[in-house]
């Protein structure tokens, strides 16, 4: 089995550590203000194609940001050496650049220190997983895709680490963290079928090995030999990573300043943003809470900021934007982040019962290589991928080639007809675990889909 | 590539939960201070040496080791403030061996003797625990050793020398001139600087030493309608990013080209918008550049035709490699393509990959057909029966490229580059043949399958071509393409004098994710009846 590093420092460093780190940089420091901000931790990583291990390892790291402030004017270093030389050079770096740049008229004075929750996210299981132990995750995959006369290929990937800020006004914040995602992808040997599962959580035990393995299979096998299906606007039934795929982009758009200046999708014409107004169907509601045992993160921002639980859309309505300090400020607001975490709240609907009730429509395992179109409308486009399935007279009939489609997460939840119960996924498109996500699967109409393509 | 937006999100002061919420990154700033001086003076080559004997004696058949300082800056305004002054800085030692046909790595942040044999002797240990996995022995092309080789890209003025108010001024300067134009309300530009300073020994013998500066300004303005019922953006592609130094970012002329991108984005408010259909195209090289990558670069490396990349960046439609190479009708006759290391300002331009290979100029499309992949030295054996039927040695493209002295080297794209016609043929010769169609100007969204068939773009501005001539602007325009297809509508290229060069800091691959640099040259192309759709939805 590959060995851990021989050179592993602590796979992150511990409260008393990092106490003992800020302090030390705030003591060299002769800012008018100093945040130091530190993170450690290790990534643990095992690769697979073919149906063997080809690569693996353990990376880890710890590094120091430093953010002098003189008057209005600021400037940032960051420096991955903790002894006292390095620390220091890097805090007199940080203060000749920022005394070199002109004034920031909208920094925001450090905060005064924060009470936070206790976060929820971290992992023992997580931050053990050694070799081995992926490995045998590994096997699970690779020796039933075998078995089934398949090819393999996937990624474990599962990160542990600290983070701790802390600023010369007093204010300290520490937490560790876990998360780790599992993804494969199972193709036939002829390369006409392709399957996709995949799991991501805070807590390695949560995933099982097994039941991604038995799901890529069958799609790699059911996937086989596509037909073509005219492009056009079509009723789906999208799997909760498919959901989870477009419904996360609605955060990028969250930002209240560019709503108030005019350049976002939450902009009202004639001035200010929608807060308040009604943009998807009445079941549609979208909460960040890193307390959420199910999709926890971390209770502080990268500034101190405590992240607490906020409500975007309740009952397709928007109740809230994410506002930063100086906006909120301006605003009259209280500053807000989408802070790592996502949930949509679901229905009750089973996805066979979306397919039962379907007298055509498409079945979307995954989306892939989703860009921004039209922000003003926060349009996508992308294309289905390793799992597409057509849907006649409530019955899934045969696999179909994939489609590309331009929409948006906004129309898609307009177009809303029926509901799942949330589950947590794995929505990054590079299979690293990303953020925090929970989503039902959903029945939708009418979703644009513009061309095919003949990619397996 | 990856998405420039992930990029503005995460240097932007609005990026409030920095790496707390996320994972733990790698390796991200500045050396102790003995191993900085042991570095700058060279002492580490003794180090290299060190640990290729250390792997050597652990039973390594081949080994090489890195040793690298990698360095960041960034410069981040919008109006007429700055938003964010940052330096990043970063120094280690990776060692990868090769044992009984396997490869192990591993990496360390000490630059001290014990540290570096140390991990010599762990990459040994994983490649002999990877061993029980292996199904067919990896074996390496030949190439030769360059006992004492040094390489500088081109850059004349080193950025990281360069005072940072001499850099605020040029973006401020260049904010203020868009700023002038009525409807545009915000700007933001950046400026965006590495400098990688990489030295390679190889049990082969070679001992080299490289110095890359890489330079990238961006620009963008954003113009409201009065009534706020729309906002348009037009971003300064053109001033692509180069491996070239300061000089280049003050050639790039940001001050003297905002007020015209700031006009366009006001302009863009009240374009028309496009009609779909079936248009012919003429694209300008700052758009032609990101179709050539990904729909040229990328299906025609030989990992993902073989599978390697399936579970993330996908496999390719040109495989197997035997049915295609030779055969693959990519475009008509006047294509050609051609990979390389070598083009002078190109971002994927070095003296010697990451397997100590001095890469070559080698043409991925000849006259049309498909021609070769792009390769590394343990990829190179591949295709040993394809290079004996051409009468060519099997040697490598020089194709190996790790992001950091952390990450395990493999095979990265080159420059990828569509060659002019031996002409004088310009952009308005290439409008004067179409009748019905639209020119598109820079690159926008873009998006592709994962076997790169079927892919879409956007652009920044767009004109509607009438009778050979521009009739006006359009807006919400988008391609959609089917690869072969669309290079085979390709019906005539621009001259050598409109050759330019495009390229992205940020193209993504592998598991973990590695980026590399790349630059793409083009002249401008002109395409026959290619399906165009309009993205201003409203519902």
């Amino acid at each position: 089995m590959t060995p851990r590093s021989l050179y592993a420092i602590a796979p992150h460093l511990s409260r008393a550590e990092c106490e003992a780190i800020t302090k030390k940089v705030l003591g060299f420091s002769t800012a008018d203000e100093c945040r130091v901000t530190v993170n450690s931790g290790m990534r643990q990583n095992t690769r697979f194609a073919v149906n063997q291990i080809s690569t693996a390892g353990d990376d880890y790291n710890a590094s120091v940001n430093i953010r002098s402030v003189f008057g209005k004017k600021v400037a940032s270093v960051s420096v991955n050496r903790l002894d006292d030389a390095s620390l220091k050079a890097a805090v007199e770096n940080s203060e000749r650049i920022a005394r070199l740049a002109p004034d920031d008229p909208e920094l925001m004075p450090e905060l005064p220190p924060q009470r936070y929750a206790e976060p929820i996210v971290w992992s023992d299981a997580t931050a053990s997983l050694e070799p081995e132990a992926r490995a045998e995750a590994v096997r699970a995959v690779t020796e039933a895709s075998r078995k089934a006369g398949l090819v393999s290929t996937g990624y474990l990937e599962a990160q542990a680490g600290s983070g701790a800020v802390a600023n010369n006004r007093g204010l300290f914040a520490y937490s560790r963290s876990t998360a780790t995602a599992y993804t494969t992808t199972v193709r036939t040997p002829d390369g006409t079928g392709s399957g996709w599962a995949g799991a991501s959580d805070n807590d390695f035990r949560r995933i099982n090995p097994a039941v991604l393995a038995e799901r890529a299979i069958e799609k790699a096998k059911r996937s086989a030999n596509p037909v073509a299906i005219e492009p056009g606007r079509y009723t789906v039934v999208l799997e909760p990573t498919a959901v989870a795929n477009l419904v996360q982009l609605i955060v990028g758009s969250l930002n209240a300043r560019n709503a108030d200046e005019g350049r976002s999708f939450f902009s009202k014409a004639g001035g200010g943003n929608k807060i308040g107004e009604k943009v998807v169907d009445e079941r549609v509601t979208l909460i960040s809470d890193p307390l959420d045992p199910r999709v926890p993160a971390n209770t502080f921002g990268g500034d101190g900021m405590p992240n607490t639980r906020v409500t975007w859309i309740e009952n397709g309505v928007v109740r809230n934007l994410a506002y930063d300090r100086f906006w909120a400020q301006k605003s009259g607001k209280e500053p807000s982040f989408a802070g790592g975490t996502l949930r949509m709240e679901g229905g009750a609907s089973s996805v066979e019962e979306m397919i039962a009730s379907t007298e055509r429509g498409i079945l979307v395992t995954r989306f892939w290589y989703i860009r921004g179109v039209d922000p003003r409308t926060i349009l996508f486009t992308g294309l289905t991928r390793d799992g597409t399935f057509l849907i006649e007279n409530g019955k899934v009939t045969r696999p179909v080639k994939n489609l590309r489609y331009n929409e948006s997460p906004i129309f898609m939840l307009n177009n809303l007809q029926m509901m799942g119960r949330p589950e947590r996924v794995s929505a990054s498109e590079s299979g690293g675990p990303g953020q925090a996500i929970m989503v039902p699967a959903i029945k939708a109409r009418d979703f644009n889909f513009t061309s095919t393509s003949d990619a397996i | 590539m990856s998405d420039r937006r992930d990029f503005l999100r995460t240097t932007g002061a609005a990026a409030a939960a920095i790496a707390l919420a996320s994972a733990p990154r790698r390796a991200s700033a500045a050396p102790a201070y003995e191993d900085l001086d042991r570095f700058q003076s060279g002492a580490s080559k003794e180090l290299l040496l060190e640990a290729i004997n250390a792997a050597k004696m652990g039973g390594a058949s081949y080994a090489d080791c890195r040793i690298a300082r990698f360095r960041q800056n960034f410069v981040v305004t919008r109006e007429q403030q700055i938003i964010n002054v940052v330096d990043t800085d970063t120094l280690g030692c990776g060692v990868r061996a090769l044992v009984d046909g396997c490869w192990g790595f591993a990496a360390t942040r000490d630059l001290t003797r014990a540290a570096v044999t140390g991990a010599a002797r762990e990459a040994v240990a994983i490649a002999k625990a990877n061993r029980v996995a292996r199904d067919r022995a990896i074996t390496l092309a030949p190439t030769q050793a360059y006992p004492n080789a040094t390489w500088k890209s081109a850059f004349t003025t080193d950025p990281f020398e360069v005072p940072l108010e001499q850099k605020v001024d040029l973006l401020l300067k260049a904010n203020a001139e868009a700023m002038k134009v009525p409807k545009v309300k915000f700007v933001n530009s950046i400026l965006f600087f590495v400098k990688q300073e990489r030295q390679f020994a190889s049990t082969e013998g070679s001992v080299i030493d490289q110095t890359f500066v890489r330079s990238w300004p961006l620009f963008t303005a954003t113009a409201v309608a009065d009534d706020f019922s729309d906002f348009q953006n037009r971003q300064g592609v053109e001033a692509a990013p180069m491996g070239r130094g300061f000089e280049y970012v003050l050639s790039a002329d940001l001050p003297g080209n905002a007020r015209k991108w700031a006009e366009q984005a006001a302009e863009k408010l009240t374009a028309k918008p496009v009609e779909v259909g079936k248009y012919d195209l003429v694209l300008h090289p700052s758009n032609l550049w990101l179709t050539i990558h990904e729909s040229i670069g990328h299906p025609t490396e030989l990992d993902r035709a073989l599978g390697y990349e399936a579970n993330y960046a996908g496999t390719s439609f040109i495989a197997p490699p035997d049915e295609k190479l030779g055969k693959l009708q990519y475009g008509k006759p006047l294509m050609n393509v051609q990979g390389d290391r070598s083009q002078e300002g190109a971002l994927a331009t070095v003296g010697y990959d990451d397997d100590g290979v001095k890469p070559d100029e080698f043409l991925i499309v000849k006259d049309g057909i498909f021609n070769d992949y792009q390769t590394t030295r343990e990829q190179a054996p591949w295709l040993a029966e394809w290079y004996a039927k051409q009468g060519k040695p099997v040697r490598s493209h020089g194709c190996s490229y790790a992001d950091s002295w952390a990450s395990v080297a493999f095979q990265r794209m080159p420059n990828v580059s569509l060659l002019p016609a031996n002409d004088e043929a310009t952009w308005d010769d290439l409008i004067a043949g179409v009748d019905r169609g639209i020119a598109i100007i820079g690159d926008g969204s873009f998006s592709i399958d994962q076997q790169r068939y079927n892919a879409q773009f956007g652009g920044q501005v767009y004109y509607e071509i009438r009778g050979g001539k521009v009739a006006g602007m359009l807006k919400d325009v988008a391609y959609q393409i089917r690869t072969p297809d669309f290079w085979n509508s390709m019906d005539k290229l621009g001259g050598k004098a409109s050759y330019e060069l495009g390229g992205s800091f940020f193209d993504g691959k592998g598991q973990p994710g590695q980026v590399n640099a790349v630059s793409h040259g083009s002249p401008p192309a002109r395409f026959r009846q290619v399906n165009v759709i309009n993205t201003g939805r409203t519902s």
